[in-house]
């Protein structure tokens, strides 16, 4: 095997065995198959996104008129009626959740990035958070019901804005946290030079420079608990009449799909999808918008 | 401190006369100097340090943060009180008894475990190989032009909320799990006695493929970024050694990257025990323990869903919360391991860059 004089012409693969090259096509074979399988794969996962997409579309668009955004639910039998007073009422919880979880959060994360680099304290809340971030909904839900609702003894606008403002707050200190990260430190350094206390330097250098990434992660966490059903259960409650008042049930979006969902009334099944159709716009055209403004806007100053 | 940097202070100063030979006390105050040194200097000796600001700043966001703790103690202290009275009447064994009789009061939390834990393990089984296969797509295989488009595609499947994938599931699964793929798997399957009775469309089986479909983004982004955080060279140097693309999958980057997958994995688990809506919607809501996977179940999350509104009497209420509290320790176990194993694969690695 190793007796061939040297030459110019490109030997063949000579320390090949046969079996090494039947191998070799095996090998080639199994890669090939692979392959494939992951291609089938992601065809699979998108496949139940896209069905999920059309039926919204093709149910949903059908049962959309304008009675729908303007008018309560009609009492069952009548033809007609909307979601209005859901979709305020939706509203008004996810303004009352934003309102106490968006401080929270952001304050939370600029304490991770700015002061507690390093310390244990810190690693512990990051550790927390991200924990917090995956306990279930239903959960929240049965806490702030025992926390508020059974203290006040009545279900409320209030009590949902705060389970759902609950859920906020891990997602918006984690994503503020990792978009001050990527804030250049000599930015801050600039600033500090310049005489700028600490707490300004925070504020206007650091989490301005952050702030598209930071109104992203606010964005998506709006958007997560914005389909929310089951803190809303226990705490919200759901109502069929318009209410504006804190203390009192309120009708929330996707509350009235759920219940429109597992009612025995073809009417109903056709409101729930065209509140789905709404509700999934809603969702994803903030967060589409909110994608777009923030990449075009993103760090001038890059890291 | 203010008139002792004034003093000592080397700094040159732009100004046209000598400097003083002695530092006199009349030069130490800014009012005499001021006047002919800079205003910047004049600004400076008149404000404080700002220590008090940035204390108090400092303090603010401390609390903010700690108020994370706080959310968690406060979650664990309220469904202990309240769940006492069944801690109390049942102990442990509330957790390994069959019945659910809330006329008679008695109550178990069996049924709703075994539910949790068959749909939960069975959404794991459909959804792990799906989304490794994804995730190896999207790092290794894909084309760069489809790359954006399809993690965004897999990132919206994430975004639709649970009540909607509950609805999808109820017109357009249930039907397709009773007239098609029901009796199929009974044809195919039924003699190994997982796909016997009475088959509604609703129950454990189901459930779990909603369950799949909703926990797949999630594992496949993270195993995704933990795939990302392979570095290159690995890749370089298995394919430098003539291994196929596979190989160098197999032996580069998924050997590398297993504690983290496990850890993304066990994060999808996490998600599907707690998962609410939709499965409530699908499962048929009924505590009973069947081998069968056409068999009706109950979850822990579905029961308080179902139930909770409509608890007559304390004990019934309590029992419920004590569901709602195993259910609470159990995903915070979970994904307490899960993050520190994908901690401690990604800790290390570079910011991900979509």
């Amino acid at each position: 095997m190793s007796t061939q004089p040297l030459s110019n012409q490109p030997r063949p693969m000579d320390f090949e065995s046969k079996s090494m090259r039947r191998n070799k096509a095996w090998r080639a074979t199994t890669n090939y198959f692979v392959s494939g399988l992951c291609i089938l794969a992601t065809v699979l996962v998108i496949l139940p996104l896209v069905a999920i997409l059309f039926y919204l579309i093709y149910k949903g668009a059908s049962s959309l008129n304008l009675a729908f955004f303007t008018h309560i639910p009609a009492p069952v039998g009548e033809a007609g009626g909307g979601m209005a007073n859901s979709i305020v009422g939706s509203g008004i919880i996810l303004f009352l959740a934003s309102l106490m979880g968006i401080p929270i959060g952001i304050a939370a994360g600029v304490y991770l990035a700015e002061f507690g680099r390093g310390k244990t304290l810190a690693t512990a809340v990051r550790f927390t958070a991200d924990v917090l971030n995956g306990v279930p909904s239903i959960v929240m839900g049965i806490s702030i019901y025992s926390l508020i609702v059974v203290q006040q003894k009545h279900f409320s606008a209030l009590a949902g804005g705060v389970a759902l403002a609950i859920m906020m707050v891990p997602t918006i200190t984690r994503t503020t946290e990792e978009m001050l990260a990527t804030v250049p430190h000599a930015i801050r350094e600039a600033a500090l030079g310049l005489g700028v206390p600490k707490w300004r330097t925070a504020i206007s250098v650091s989490l301005r420079t952050a702030s598209p990434g930071i109104i992203t992660g606010c964005m998506l966490a709006f958007a997560r608990v914005a389909g929310e059903t089951a803190p809303l259960l226990f705490t919200a409650f759901g109502n069929q009449f318009w209410n504006f008042k804190l203390s009192e049930p309120i009708a929330a979006l996707p509350l009235q799909i759920y219940v429109y969902a597992i009612s025995p009334y073809d009417e109903w099944h056709r409101l729930a999808w065209a509140g789905s159709l709404v509700l999934i716009v809603l969702i994803m055209v903030s967060v589409t918008l909110v994608r777009i403004f923030a990449n075009r806007g993103v760090l001038k100053g890059g890291s | 401190m203010t008139p002792e940097r004034e003093s000592s202070s080397p700094l040159p100063v732009p100004s046209p006369l000598p400097a003083p030979p002695v530092a006199s006390a009349a030069d130490a105050t800014p009012t005499a100097v001021g006047a002919t040194q800079s205003p910047i200097r004049d600004f400076l000796s008149k404000r404080g340090s700002g220590s008090f600001a940035d204390n108090s700043f400092a303090a603010v966001m401390l609390l903010c943060a700690c108020s994370i703790f706080a959310i968690v103690l406060f979650i664990f202290v309220i469904l202990v009180v309240h769940s006492r009275l069944s801690l109390i009447q049942f102990g442990w064994k509330f957790f390994t008894r069959q019945a659910w009789d809330p006329v008679s009061g008695d109550f178990g939390a069996l049924p709703f475990i075994y539910g949790t834990l068959a749909t939960s393990l069975l959404a794991l089984c459909m959804a792990v190989p799906l989304a490794l296969g994804v995730a190896i797509f999207l790092t290794e295989l894909c084309p760069r032009v489809l790359r954006a488009p399809i993690s965004f595609l897999t990132e919206l499947l994430a975004a639709i909320p649970s009540v909607v994938y509950g609805l999808w599931a109820v017109f357009v699964l249930v039907p397709l799990m009773r007239d098609l793929i029901g009796p199929f798997l009974y044809k195919t399957l039924g003699w190994t006695g997982f796909f016997e009775g009475t088959n509604f469309g609703v129950g454990l089986l189901t459930a779990s493929m909603i369950l799949a479909i909703m926990i797949l983004p999630i594992i496949s982004s993270l195993t995704r970024d933990i795939m990302n955080a392979v570095p290159n060279s690995q890749r370089e140097a298995v394919l430098a050694l003539g291994a196929t693309r596979w190989e160098m999958i197999r032996i580069g980057v998924l050997r590398n990257s297993r504690i983290g997958i496990v850890g993304a994995v066990m994060l999808g688990l996490g998600r599907a025990l707690g998962e609410t809506m939709a499965v409530t919607m699908v499962i048929g809501n009924h505590p009973d323990i069947s081998k069968s996977l056409f068999a009706p179940g109950y979850t822990l999350a579905s029961v308080i869903a179902n139930e909770f509104s409509e608890a007559t009497g304390d004990l019934y209420l309590s029992a419920l919360i004590e569901i709602g509290l195993a259910l609470f320790l159990v995903t915070i176990v979970v994904n307490a391991i899960a993050r520190l194993m994908v901690w401690a694969v990604t800790r290390n690695a570079p910011a991900r860059v979509n």
